[in-house]
């Protein structure tokens, strides 16, 4: 009893933490790999999460569709959109300053949510949208959220492997030294906003894919869930406390930042009702202070980014 | 006609408000080189600090006003020293992700405290003034006549202080303001008790025309960085015409679409001036 009623926990707790390390590896790519501030990440994460489920459910009168297409349809969809959405912002934003980026993201996200919110014939609004599905669902609800389960994991292994290879390779390269010296990387011929523009575009790809997993494993999406706090700044404090260019790190910091969080959520729970709505207030406090003192402390977190070496995979292979 | 006119009157007030805050966040800029991504939230602690005089020990907000001005200074301060200070030896972009977590921080911090219901100064409804069949509330003449006030006090405090013509010349060129013995950190520190204090000023008056709430200052991050980018970042004076041209845009766009994407017209002005002149209006630094 005592058992089920952990794995009951568990499974929830590491689906989601799946989903955060998604979204974690999504902005290594921007940030860790070419040094790209996207404080937008809930923008990319809300048209994931909506291109999938109109995607994905059955038709109703409320909203865009729904087309009631497969899973793997609306994953790639939701990638689709979000993708198309960095190319917009990209162009037009990628060759300015850093500081500049983040401010045009702030307002990608703020209008995004405006949009969810206002543009009920799309969205249904702030009632949001119910009974997305979840895949295989033939089987009984335990057995399908453990399947749900598996399937983020070989997406977040899919995913780390593939950009994994993609930092080795020469374009990860011509990333790095963009992001350590732009001017020299320009000057041996490298088209930096073009990098930059690729990067944008697959960081927030994989956000969108994190959105639709989570459309799929919640089952029920509102503009609510999209709260700036929520997506954006955690999966900062997840990829800078577990080490930004160090995808392992990324992911780690996905799992520990997300555990560390679910933990203050249930203490909070347990707190009398009186004290409740301040407990909740404080918990986002706490994880700034986190960030905070990891960026005092242990800028580099906990998993250092490894360059690969010179000489290239083989060369680093017979150096170990 | 006349709804044109009222509109344009909201649209200055709401400017004024954006005006205090860009001008503070653009001096920032100018000195530390830094976007400092706490603004909204340094506006919403400054509206709650007022709020400790007016509804805690009963003063009038006139009296609040300048306590709540040295409030937001000192904790612009006191962040500078725990964090930044610290923090401005490694690379600037890191300060960028600590102030954006000092503003949550802050925005839960207001939270935790007063909690998430919508407050006001004072209960009851105002009644407007009509004025050539215009209806102009008393706090917004309260409020245009308190922005251009302060403004005045800080081109005054920038022209002819001491400190000020040392702020200016850090801003200029920092290597040959600390050759001429300028001491930096304390022009630093001076920095931020202006931005703070400038910071508590909008967010007060922000409070005077809508209500308290700890969201407030963070729905006005972006209007107020589209002022400061369109007036030329780093560049105080630009940023008064900035929040002006963004305040009006936002209130006059009400005429046109749905009032739910007033703050989108902010960052279409701000993409917009990106574009065609990234320095901003009057050509303000583009590094």
């Amino acid at each position: 009893m005592e058992l089920t009623g952990l794995i009951g926990y568990l499974i929830p707790l590491l689906t989601f933490a799946g989903i955060y390390a998604v979204l974690s590896l999504g902005l290594n790519v921007q940030w860790g790999f070419a040094g790209l501030f996207n404080i937008g990440i809930a923008a990319f994460f809300a048209v994931g999460a909506y291109t999938t489920t109109i995607l994905t459910t059955p038709p109703s009168p409320n909203y865009l569709g729904g087309f009631d297409l497969p899973f793997p349809v609306g994953l790639i969809g939701a990638m689709v959109a979000s993708g198309l959405l960095a190319l917009l912002i990209g162009l037009v934003t990628l060759n300015l300053r850093a500081d500049y980026l983040a401010i045009a993201t702030i307002g990608i996200g703020e209008i995004v949510r405006l949009i969810l919110k206002n543009e009920a014939w799309l969205t249904h609004g702030v009632r949001g949208i119910k009974g997305i599905p979840k895949p295989f669902d033939t089987l009984s609800p335990e057995v399908q959220t453990l399947v749900y389960l598996l399937i983020v994991l070989a997406i977040v292994l899919i995913v780390y492997l593939a950009i994994e290879r993609l930092l080795r390779a020469p374009w990860g390269r011509v990333l790095r030294a963009i992001r350590e010296n732009e001017l020299a990387a320009s000057a041996v011929g490298k088209n930096v906003l073009r990098f930059r523009l690729e990067a944008f575009i697959l960081g927030s790809m994989i956000m969108g894919l994190g959105g639709a997993l989570y459309a799929h494993s919640f089952g029920f999406i509102s503009p609510e869930a999209f709260d700036p706090m929520f997506a954006t700044f955690l999966v900062w404090v997840m990829l800078i406390a577990g080490g930004s260019g160090n995808n392992r790190g990324a992911i780690l910091g996905a799992l520990v930042i997300w555990f560390i969080w679910s933990i203050t959520g249930f203490l909070a729970n347990r707190m009398p009702p009186e004290l409740m709505t301040q407990a909740a207030a404080l918990r986002p406090f706490l994880i700034g202070l986190m960030l905070q003192i990891i960026l005092l402390t242990r800028p580099e977190g906990m998993l250092k980014e490894k360059p690969p070496s010179v000489t290239g995979d083989e060369g680093e292979r017979r150096g170990r | 006609m006349i709804e044109i006119l009222q509109v344009l009157i909201f649209g200055i007030v709401l400017g004024s408000i954006i005006t205090l805050g860009a001008v503070g966040l653009s001096l920032l800029f100018g000195i530390l080189r830094f976007a400092n991504f706490a603004h909204g939230d340094m506006m919403t602690v400054g509206a709650y600090l007022a709020l400790v005089f007016v509804a805690g020990l009963g003063w009038p907000i006139y009296a609040a006003f300048p306590m709540a001005l040295a409030g937001g200074a000192v904790v612009a301060i006191a962040i500078d020293r725990v964090l930044y200070k610290r923090l401005r030896r490694t690379a600037p972009v890191i300060l960028l992700i600590s102030s954006f977590g000092v503003g949550l921080m802050l925005r839960s911090l207001v939270q935790f405290i007063w909690g998430p219901q919508s407050l006001v100064y004072e209960p009851g409804i105002q009644f407007p003034l009509e004025i050539f069949g215009l209806r102009i509330k008393p706090d917004h003449l309260v409020i245009l006549a308190g922005v251009i006030i302060l403004v005045i006090l800080l081109h005054l405090f920038l022209q002819y202080t001491k400190m000020g013509k040392a702020m200016r010349a850090m801003s200029d060129n920092m290597d040959l303001a600390e050759i001429t013995g300028i001491e930096t950190e304390r022009v630093i520190m001076w920095t931020w008790a202006l931005g703070g204090a400038l910071a508590a000023g909008a967010g007060i008056f922000l409070a005077m025309d809508t209500r308290l709430q700890p969201f407030m200052g963070w729905n006005m991050l972006l209007p107020v960085f589209a002022a400061a980018i369109m007036g030329g970042i780093g560049k105080p004076y630009g940023a008064i015409a900035g929040g002006m041209t963004v305040g009006i845009a936002e209130e006059m766009s009400t005429l046109f679409f749905s009032p739910a994407y007033k703050s989108a017209v902010a960052f279409a002005l701000m993409v917009i001036i990106l574009i065609v002149r990234p320095t901003g209006l009057f050509g303000g630094r583009s590094r």
